[in-house]
């Protein structure tokens, strides 16, 4: 396994605050590794550090072998991206704002490249159009094209899937799979949005307050929570006294009442899941069991409930 | 197949000439532009009228006017009503508009369109888009003010039927090269407040008011304070200690230095910019400067002007350089 951006306590401090605090990554090539967390958590930091656009305050980190910082023009050149908000300039085509990009990538012949890129992300016959004139996703999805006039090597997306409707934002993780698997281009995105990305990553980090709190694959994040996971039952008959039954059950730890009638939500420790089916639905007809916290969301929500507890 | 790949390979390490493609893109946007199009239709109506004022009072007098040979830069030099100022004065007055107009919104547009960071992570050195951008601002200006003289210089030969000297050309083409520069100072200007100050209107304002209060209340200001520097008790001595003090202090002014410097380019007459008492011109014989003599004259000014305007970009540039990318 090749390693195509790798970092070692990195750290980024503005006044003695630290927004990147210690970070260490490994991302393989081909891979798409996703950042994930809220909105201020140092996830753009990270990203413009790693472009050689912020100064890092310490630590070390190469992007294809190079040092963002001592070779930042070798580095732009291989490395596409895909900022937060993407602008154009409004009074240009979407097609001649890509010919700019490809000249200052010393790209002289790009005409047959923007063709096929605009035609790839959905807007060829866009292509001609003022950027003026676009929507907020018609412009997410040309900066997607922007970012790959220079076929780059790795390909930095913030937040690709914000201002984007749901379709538009299939259609995009569909590209990035295509992209990793197909060309074998390495992927890094960021998004505060963990369950639109969680299924195209192979790994992910959560990443809160600068610091990382959690990295892997995202089933295996989901399977190592620690404690009770929660579960829906969903029974047959809305009986008031069920909820006192399922209480005194052995693996159920907790019971509270679901929002539709005869749903019950408990907490089971993952490990004794399949005896607490077996025990409940002894109790009353179970119809359905539906896991609640098999998303990364849970690892977010739980983060900010022990840290709420803390303040609290 | 494999030259190609070989040529791939080698365009990767070969870094672009990043700021002439900033250069030309930023080229083409500004003669597209609108406010292009509208300085562009402001200075040729209000030359026009310049010059065919100065040109008529030319007419009328060059009957009387023997000997004159610079007869031609009388066209930019001479006040005739109604228009109640020489063309230069009127270049030096509206000139700085350009600069600010071309400057004011370089990279604070870049920001709010939200371009700035796509565009810095394209493979080119940083300076190079704070270069390019300059370099395209003073083209369109140069581009403006050179097409603004053949403009003047169309209907004095129509009108006067004077056709300029080659010594004239060259000291056109020299005034033209003095005001870029000049242009370029309140265009670094306005890119300095573009590069600190978040929004165009507050980039476009700050420039603005220090053109206009220089402009407008320049003379007052530097007056008042020669006026502290050295009092005038009314004795002869004072007052020539103030006029000089007066005369020291306007130069700070980068309108004070292109007036001067245009004055004695434009006028082979002008023996100097300094204080001249009854004595020293009594007798003097009227003749005319070489080019070489009237730069000699200037050379202070001119000087001083490249300078300022080269400080104030080098002030813009190190401002963009360091400056976070999500300032």
């Amino acid at each position: 396994m090749t390693t195509t951006i790798e970092s070692r306590g990195l750290t980024k401090a503005y006044d003695g605050h630290k927004v990147v605090d210690n970070l260490n990554l490994d991302i393989a090539a081909g891979e798409i590794f996703g950042l994930l967390g809220p909105n201020g958590a140092g996830k753009t930091t990270t990203i413009l550090m790693l472009l050689g656009l912020v100064e890092p305050s310490s630590g070390e980190m190469e992007v294809l072998g190079l040092d963002p910082r001592r070779h930042p023009l070798e580095v732009k050149r291989r490395v596409g991206f895909l900022p937060d908000a993407v602008g154009f300039y409004d009074t240009m085509t979407g097609r001649q704002n890509l010919r700019f990009t490809a000249r200052l990538n010393g790209i002289e012949d790009a005409e047959d490249r923007i063709h096929s890129l605009l035609e790839e992300v959905g807007l060829a016959d866009a292509g001609d159009q003022l950027v003026g004139e676009y929507s907020r996703g018609m412009k997410q999805r040309l900066g997607l094209a922007d970012a790959l006039v220079k076929d780059p090597g790795v390909l930095i997306l913030d937040e690709p899937t914000t201002a984007i409707d749901p379709e538009g934002v299939a259609e995009i993780l569909g590209m990035i799979r295509r992209l990793a698997t197909e060309e074998g281009v390495t992927i890094l995105l960021s998004s505060h949005l963990l369950h639109q990305v969680q299924a195209v990553c192979d790994r992910v980090a959560i990443f809160v307050d600068g610091k990382v709190v959690a990295q892997g694959p995202p089933h295996e994040l989901a399977a190592q929570q620690e404690g009770p996971t929660r579960v829906e039952f969903r029974f047959e008959d809305d009986d008031e006294g069920l909820g006192r039954r399922l209480e005194a059950l052995g693996p159920i730890q907790s019971v509270n009442r679901g929002r539709i009638p005869g749903a019950w939500i408990v907490g089971v420790e993952p490990t004794r899941l399949a005896q607490a089916v077996r025990l409940a639905s002894a109790e009353a007809p179970l119809v359905g069991v539906h896991r609640l916290d098999d998303d990364l969301d849970s690892i977010y929500r739980r983060y900010f409930e022990s840290k709420e507890e803390k303040t609290a | 197949m494999t030259t190609a790949t070989v040529t791939e390979t080698e365009k990767e390490f070969r870094p672009v000439s990043g700021w002439r493609v900033v250069a030309a893109k930023e080229l083409a946007d500004h003669l597209l532009s609108g406010r292009f199009i509208v300085l562009m239709a402001v200075l040729g109506i209000a030359t026009a009228a310049a010059v065919f004022a100065a040109s008529g009072g030319i007419r009328d007098v060059a009957p009387n006017a023997q000997g004159i040979t610079a007869l031609f830069l009388k066209l930019f030099t001479v006040t005739v009503n109604p228009v109640p100022f020489p063309l230069i004065v009127f270049v030096g007055f509206l000139a700085p508009l350009l600069g600010i107009m071309f400057g004011f919104d370089a990279v604070n547009g870049e920001r709010s369109q939200g371009t700035l960071p796509r565009l810095l992570s394209q493979p080119i050195h940083r300076d190079e888009v704070i270069l390019g951008k300059f370099v395209a601002g003073l083209s369109v200006v140069a581009i403006m003010l050179a097409s603004l003289v053949l403009f003047v210089s169309g209907i004095g030969i129509f009108r006067l039927g004077v056709v300029p000297s080659a010594a004239e050309v060259t000291r056109l083409f020299v005034w033209l090269i003095l005001a870029v520069v000049y242009v370029g100072f309140w265009q670094a200007l306005a890119t300095l407040t573009s590069v600190m100050a978040r929004r165009a209107s507050t980039s476009a304002l700050i420039p603005v008011g220090v053109w206009l209060v220089l402009a407008l209340f320049g003379s007052f200001i530097f007056s008042a304070v020669a006026g502290l520097v050295a009092p005038r008790d009314g004795s002869p001595a004072a007052e020539v200690d103030y006029l000089r003090a007066e005369q020291a202090i306007s130069q700070i002014s980068p309108i004070t230095l292109f007036q001067q410097g245009s004055t004695v380019l434009l006028d082979p007459e002008v023996r100097t910019v300094g204080l001249v008492t009854l004595e020293q011109v009594d007798r003097a014989i009227v003749s005319e400067l070489n080019l070489t003599q009237s730069l000699g004259v200037v050379w202070p000014q001119l000087v001083v002007l490249v300078a300022m305007t080269a400080a104030m970009f080098a002030l813009a540039y190190i401002a963009f350089v360091r400056q976070e990318v999500r300032a």
